[in-house]
């Protein structure tokens, strides 16, 4: 831990009102600054380790709301999550850790059979059979958690469909690399396979190469550095075999990862040169407006925007997606407040810290209805799992979607079903 | 603490709002201050009037000191409890009462936000002005407690010149109520100017009731270069002098124009000794005729450069040096002292070259900015909180810089409140008479000294 980082942190207070656990419990405890000023003092010896300490760092959801707001250029929720790791270490990652994030994540063909038997659970009907007769009360509250979150699954994951090399249609601009997000091709791959079909649309030739493993996130949240640099340099090192002009992401948690492969992995050449190439979805369409505009059909509909953390307050990325889905002719776009605040997914945040995910989830619902939208667009698979349980659970009228799936819509003209 | 006195504590606010553990403890031992810190010995959040009250009840008979805190924005040291006892956080106070339309008020409880109230109020098209730098998480009470400017208050005033009620309890547990709707009130002594302003030794807010104007029609940014420090100064008072109160009237020097342009490449170029930053607002007609007429003030002191934002995001664009000059200072070194030493405006000039000057003799980088129009100057030291000799040269520079300020009719504080960070300077702008009353106000108001002791005086 850089004590330099530490002490950048001047206490103004300017990150507070957009820490989504202060706005909850107005304790500096949980807010940015207190986090920091807890690890500090750790540094100091002032205060020890306690589980008490850890307790209070683990109520950070990692949104790095904070690291956007901070006049100084601390990042709060960067510092915890190093601190995190750092602690981890020294103790190794237990056993249900060693099988999830050893054995599976880096594996999809594992990790693609293992969803097999809830895909067999939610066609034959023993889902419904399940939720009704409220079986899962039997079992520990994280389990039931986790069954909730899951919707409809397709009917196979978009790595296996997919072919390794779309061509691009007309004349050829260029190829790009297609990082496919693991949660996008197991369970949004409607989305992943609009964004393949835009970038083709544009001129582009996409490949995916099939290999490519997940891209450490899980391994980052778990604080396990061994799993994220593995999978570091074995995507670095696959990509480096294409030519590329950029490498293209839909899943604004993979986006925020694939960026920092050349900071995880110590400023390794190739790993820079891997991550100065890859950009969210939205930054590319972004750049063809010009181009993607007269290919559009008008909607007569009303639309708001989630903004992820991982995109706007890790990547920075706000505007893009904003101006897309405002190329759409007669799309009604409405702001909500707040929009670039947590949803309260974080990863695996939703299922551990239950009681103040929903309270963050709470909030940010009550902003999305308040804008009246019938479809509500954002870009990260974490955010659209929990947004779609979290609205059809408060039977709201609103469809979410990720954003390339709106502009498929528009390209394709084919009205939404309602 | 003592065990008993504790649970009396938790069995007021709750025991999940009475906080005791090591860690938040250690948390809660500073606020926005640089160098100071010091442990409560608990720290509560009540969420009603009436919690407030028993607690100062209880605190009163134990005879345990109580420190007021809101967000733990402040830059004066004035919500650090020093002496191990309670401090008491008002944010679960957050509700907005009423705006009431037809006499142009709102009444919030203290721990609301500043800019949650401007954003209710400005939805119904009226407009509460005090905007201090920390409006985003600054809360009501503090703002009444510090007697909060911002960059409006050249033409709009401070935050006394809204308070027009407040319900305070007393550090005997006691509910003062001062003020109300009525405009003229002249029954007793004002007590809600005496209030304003009194960093939290006289009393606990938990309601304000602020007066509320008309939300400004029209509003016309301008950004201004100079090459000479004397012109840009000059031009502050011409503008004034020529009958214009611009809204915003906001001023860079050097340093801070150099640092700004390092973080945030906004163009400006480095060879000029001072940017301003005005707006004016008010009918649209009129907005038009002083923007001209401050062209052509602008013109006649040899501004290099003059440009005028045509919609609102250039008017954003125009704003974002002086809208980044803290970060951009702050990102510099670790430690940033941002102090407020503030002048009658036609003083501008030689205090900044004063400033200047002095931080040259001791080896100190300082960026000075802030709002030229009401001569508040934001002297910003940038230094390492480590190096105990430049932190001493630091000390001595301010030392200097509020006596000057001091000698050319200022004062050594517009804005951020004496607080313990400025205590000892107090005596050499009020004098013995000055201590001796406020002394006495003191003793009115809390006898057994249990309320923010060792603050101000």
């Amino acid at each position: 831990m850089d004590y330099e980082k530490l002490i950048n942190c001047m206490r103004c207070g300017m990150c507070l009102p957009h820490c989504p656990t202060y706005r909850e419990t107005f304790l500096e405890t949980a807010s940015p600054r207190g986090r920091v000023a807890l690890v500090r003092k750790f540094q100091e010896g002032e205060l020890s380790v306690s589980d008490r300490f850890l307790e209070y760092l683990s109520l950070c959801l990692d949104c790095q709301a904070c690291a956007s707001a901070c006049p100084c250029g601390v990042n709060a929720g960067e510092l915890v999550a190093e601190f995190r790791c750092e602690k981890k270490d020294g103790e190794g990652l237990s056993f249900m850790e060693d099988l999830v994030l050893r054995r599976l994540v880096p594996h999809p063909d594992r990790l693609e059979s293992s969803m097999v038997p809830m895909r067999l659970y939610q066609r034959s009907g023993l889902q419904r059979v399940v939720r009704k007769l409220g079986i899962l009360k039997m079992f520990p509250a994280p389990l039931e958690r986790m069954e909730g979150l899951l919707p409809q699954l397709p009917g196979k994951p978009l790595r296996r469909t997919l072919q390794e090399v779309t061509p691009a249609k007309g004349e050829e601009r260029g190829t790009v690399g297609f990082f496919l997000g693991c949660v996008m091709s197991l369970i949004f791959s409607e989305a992943s396979f609009a964004t393949v079909q835009l970038l083709s649309a544009l001129g582009y030739r996409v490949v995916t190469p099939k290999e490519q493993k997940c891209c450490g996130a899980p391994n980052m949240l778990a604080a396990d550095r061994q799993g994220l640099e593995a999978a570091a340099r074995f995507n670095t090192e696959l990509f480096a075999g294409y030519e590329l002009a950029s490498i293209v992401t839909d899943c604004g948690g993979c986006g925020a990862e694939l960026k920092k492969y050349g900071h995880h992995l110590h400023g390794d050449p190739a790993a820079l040169e891997f991550s100065g190439k890859v950009r969210d979805i939205s930054q590319l369409l972004d750049a063809n407006a010009e181009r993607l505009a007269p290919l559009l059909k008008p909607m007569d509909i009303a639309v708001t925007y989630h903004d992820p953390c991982h995109i706007a307050h890790c990547q920075g990325i706000r505007q893009e997606p904003r101006r897309l889905m405002q190329l759409i002719p007669g799309l009604d776009y409405r702001e909500m407040n707040e929009a670039d605040a947590c949803c309260g997914s974080a990863g695996t945040y939703n299922i551990e810290r239950p009681e103040m995910s929903d309270k963050v989830l709470g909030r940010k619902v009550a902003n999305i209805r308040k804008t009246g939208a019938r479809y509500l667009v954002t870009g990260n698979p974490g955010c659209l799992l929990q947004l779609k349980k979290a609205l059809a659970e408060g039977n709201e009228p609103v469809r979410v979607i990720h954003l390339t799936e709106l502009l498929l819509w528009s390209m394709n003209g084919t009205a939404p079903a309602p | 603490m003592d065990q008993s006195f504790l649970k009396e504590l938790a069995a007021i606010a709750g025991a999940e709002h009475t906080l005791t553990d090591r860690e938040s403890l250690a948390v809660y031992g500073y606020d926005s201050t640089p160098e100071l810190e010091s442990r409560p010995g608990a720290v509560v959040l009540p969420a009603t009037t009436g919690e407030v009250a028993r607690i100062m009840a209880l605190c009163h008979g134990a005879g345990v000191a109580v420190t007021p805190r809101g967000s733990g924005t402040n830059l004066s040291g004035g919500s650090i409890s020093f002496s191990g006892g309670v401090v008491l956080q008002t944010s679960r106070l957050n509700r907005i009462l009423e705006i009431d339309e037809e006499n142009l008020t709102a009444t919030v409880e203290t721990g609301v936000i500043t800019s949650t109230l401007h954003k209710e109020v400005e939805a119904r098209g009226l407009f509460y002005p005090p905007d201090p730098g920390s409006m985003n998480i600054s809360t009501m009470g503090g703002n009444v407690a510090e007697n909060s400017g911002g960059l409006r208050g050249l033409k709009y005033g401070v935050t006394s010149d809204y308070v027009m009620g407040l319900s305070t309890v007393l550090p005997d547990g006691d509910l003062l109520k001062s003020g109300g709707k009525a405009v003229k009130n002249v029954a007793g002594y004002n007590l809600n100017d005496l209030l304003v302003s009194s960093e939290g030794t006289l009393g606990i807010f938990t309601e304000v009731m602020v007066r509320l104007i008309p939300k400004p029609v029209a509003k016309k940014t301008m950004l201004v270069h100079f090459p000479e420090l004397e012109q840009a100064a000059l031009t502050v008072s011409r503008i004034i002098a020529a009958r214009i109160i611009p809204a915003t009237l906001e001023f860079l020097d050097r340093v801070t124009i150099r640092c700004v342009e390092d973080y945030a490449r906004v163009g400006l170029p480095l060879d000029v000794e001072a940017v301003l930053l005005i707006e004016v607002d008010g009918h649209p007609a009129v907005v038009e005729e002083d923007a001209a007429a401050i062209r052509a003030i602008c013109e006649k002191h040899r501004c290099s450069f003059f440009q005028t934002a045509g919609s609102n995001d250039e008017a954003l664009k125009l704003a974002t040096a002086r809208r980044v000059a803290l970060s951009a200072l702050a990102r510099f070194k670790p430690t940033t002292i941002l102090e407020d030493a503030t002048v009658p405006r036609s003083c501008i000039a030689p205090m900044v070259k004063f400033i200047q000057e002095t931080a040259k003799k001791y080896g100190l980088l300082i960026g000075t900015f802030g709002h030229a129009g009401d001569g508040n100057l934001h002297p910003t030291c940038l230094t390492d909180e480590r190096n105990r000799d430049e932190i001493a040269r630091a000390h001595a520079a301010f030392e200097e810089i509020f006596d000057a300020a001091i000698a050319m009719g200022g004062t050594i504080t517009g804005e951020h409140g004496v607080g313990v960070a400025k205590k000892k300077y107090l005596p050499k702008l009020v004098g013995e008479s000055g201590l001796k009353v406020m002394r006495g106000i003191k003793s009115a108001f809390d006898p057994k000294g249990i309320l923010n002791p060792g603050k101000v005086i």
